[in-house]
């Protein structure tokens, strides 16, 4: 269903995801290191929430579930980026944004690239499935979700 | 006393200064100092003695403390320093609500408003450097390249584009206002630089759908206004400029991290215009002058929707620069070239330019000018907004 990539799809050298002090986030950074897409849905009323809070913000109820999802969803919006805004994207370029938003969990929304060229027309709306870039030899070690055209 | 619960006709501005203007690393001074000559100078428009200020209020985790100006300007007391929350321009109007609501609450007689900043100084908001991890929101976007501004802001203007069939023209058109009023403002960095369709159409682009000039500069600069009780205001030499509204706030879960507001396109002002016109008793028809904060023209697009002076489906036949021009326009706007052209000082410089439009000093002064509108950062949250008004509509 999903496919590993080899290289990744940006040079190495931006910011490394780690979760807050808090660990909020901690559940779904680990989860992509297993090829595993998790994303808060409250136990008790059923509602979807990304990114996470350690609140349901439909019913209040504390400490939302994290549930394993299926990474398909479609383009919501996209952006081609030209100019590049750290030191590690200086003569790389243009590269693809997008908003994915995923109809598996409430369509909650997520920013990856988007893979292949990047001068592909892009289709809001179009389906799109996940694809992990792990990157293990980082310090510390972590991995991304990327979309593809389905 | 009145009961009603409003900032309407009870306070003035009185005095406005801005420090020169300078591209990003070019100011001879440093920051503090900027603001100090800011300051100075809102208070020699006023021919206000400078210790009688009693409180501050900025935004944007402004650097320059209020408790260092009082004590670096010898002020006998500081009665309020207000910072408004929020990071970028979207507080750039409700610093200047928070200042009035300390006078008409009898906790301050004297406010100044000011925003000072030197991007060549303490590091630009346009480039990320020196970051190794990145957590909370910027987690969720910076190891996808989405790490400044206008990456951050594009695919709401590109949703907003694709839901509403707004075109690339009406972005442009924006940027030429602000571009042709810069040329008749000589504070303007981009006086004697001007823009025409062509050259937009061929500045490269930064993010699609944004070209070079649909995105703010950056700048070095201080500007300050002088806010009192409106009992006082007519002893100042300045006709006085009042405060008719002020709102500021956000939409459902519109700061729901990553890129997750409920309503996704959008500026940000379906809840904070309402506000605004509620209080200010006043309607779109009524604004004769609109100064709208440019982080991104796109922003632009949707904030003049949601404050009701056209649908969104209409932006296309709006949107032009004749409609957008003083002083023969529908709407002029950003007069005198604001974040694009003039300077970007946070939006503070619109707000200043929206008091020369009451006062009817601009370069390009708008015709009817009894009612200036002023928009803070557009898709941001907290957004801000203000209106201010002559004697004539109190």
């Amino acid at each position: 269903m999903t496919t590993q990539m080899t290289a990744s799809y940006l040079p190495e050298g931006l910011p490394i995801p780690v979760p807050e002090p808090d660990g909020l986030s901690a559940p779904y950074w680990a989860g992509l290191r297993e090829e595993r897409l998790l994303v808060q849905r409250c136990a008790h009323c059923g509602t979807w929430q990304f990114g996470p809070e350690w609140i349901c913000h439909h019913c209040h109820a504390f400490d939302p579930e994290w549930v394993e999802i299926e990474p398909r969803g479609r383009i919501y919006s996209w952006e081609r980026v030209w100019h590049p805004a750290h030191a590690s994207l200086k003569n790389h370029g243009p590269y693809l944004a997008v908003l994915v938003e995923l109809p598996y969990a409430g369509l909650v929304r997520m920013v990856g690239n988007l893979l292949g060229d990047p001068m592909q027309t892009v289709a809001i709306g179009a389906e799109v499935r996940g694809v992990y870039e792990h990157h293990h030899q980082a310090d510390p070690a972590y991995s991304l979700l990327h979309w593809t055209l389905a | 006393m009145s009961r009603e619960r409003t900032l309407r006709g009870r306070v003035a501005v009185v005095g406005i200064g801005e420090t020169q203007y300078y591209k990003h690393g070019q100011s001879p001074d440093a920051e503090f100092k900027l603001a100090l000559k800011a300051i100075l100078a809102a208070c020699a428009d006023a021919g206000l003695d400078p210790r009688q200020i009693d409180g501050f209020a900025s935004y944007s985790d402004d650097r320059s403390e209020a408790t260092r100006l009082a004590a670096a300007l010898g002020l006998p007391r500081l009665r309020t320093a207000t910072m408004q929350w929020g990071g970028g321009g979207g507080g750039c109007c409700a610093a200047v609500a928070n200042g009035a609501s300390a006078i008409a609450t009898g906790q301050a007689d004297c406010v100044v408003v000011f925003r000072s900043l030197a991007q060549g100084q303490y590091g630009r908001f346009g480039q990320t450097s020196g970051v190794n991890t990145a957590s909370g929101e910027k987690a969720y976007l910076m190891p996808y390249g989405v790490l400044s501004p206008p990456q951050r802001f594009a695919m709401r203007v590109q949703r907003y584009m694709h839901e509403h069939g707004v075109r690339q023209e009406a972005l442009r058109a924006i940027a030429l206002a602000s571009y042709h009023h810069a040329q008749a403002n000589p504070r303007a960095v981009m006086h004697g630089r001007p823009l025409d369709e062509a050259r937009y159409d061929e500045s490269r682009w930064i993010a699609e759908p944004f070209h070079l000039f649909d995105c703010c500069m950056e700048n070095d600069g201080a500007a300050a206004l002088v806010l009192v009780d409106a009992e006082r205001a007519r002893d100042f030499s300045n006709k006085p400029v009042y405060l008719l509204g002020a709102a500021s706030g956000s939409g459902y879960r519109f700061a729901a991290h990553p890129h997750n507001s409920a309503d996704y396109a959008s500026a940000n002002f379906g809840t904070v215009a309402r506000d605004l016109y509620d209080m200010a008793r006043v309607t779109p028809a009524d604004v004769g002058v609109v100064q709208s904060y440019e982080n991104f023209t796109g922003g632009v697009v949707m904030a003049l929707a949601e404050h009701g002076f056209f649908k969104p489906q209409e932006a296309n036949d709006f949107l032009t620069l004749e409609n957008l021009t003083a002083p023969n326009g529908r709407l002029p706007l950003n007069t005198s070239g604001g974040n694009l052209a003039e300077c970007y000082m946070h939006g503070f410089e619109l707000v200043l330019e929206a008091v020369r439009q009451v006062r009817g000093t601009s370069t390009s002064q708008a015709p009817r000018h009894d009612v200036a509108l002023v928009v803070g950062g557009p898709m941001v949250a907290p957004a801000s907004n203000l209106m201010f008004g002559s004697e004539d509509v109190l």
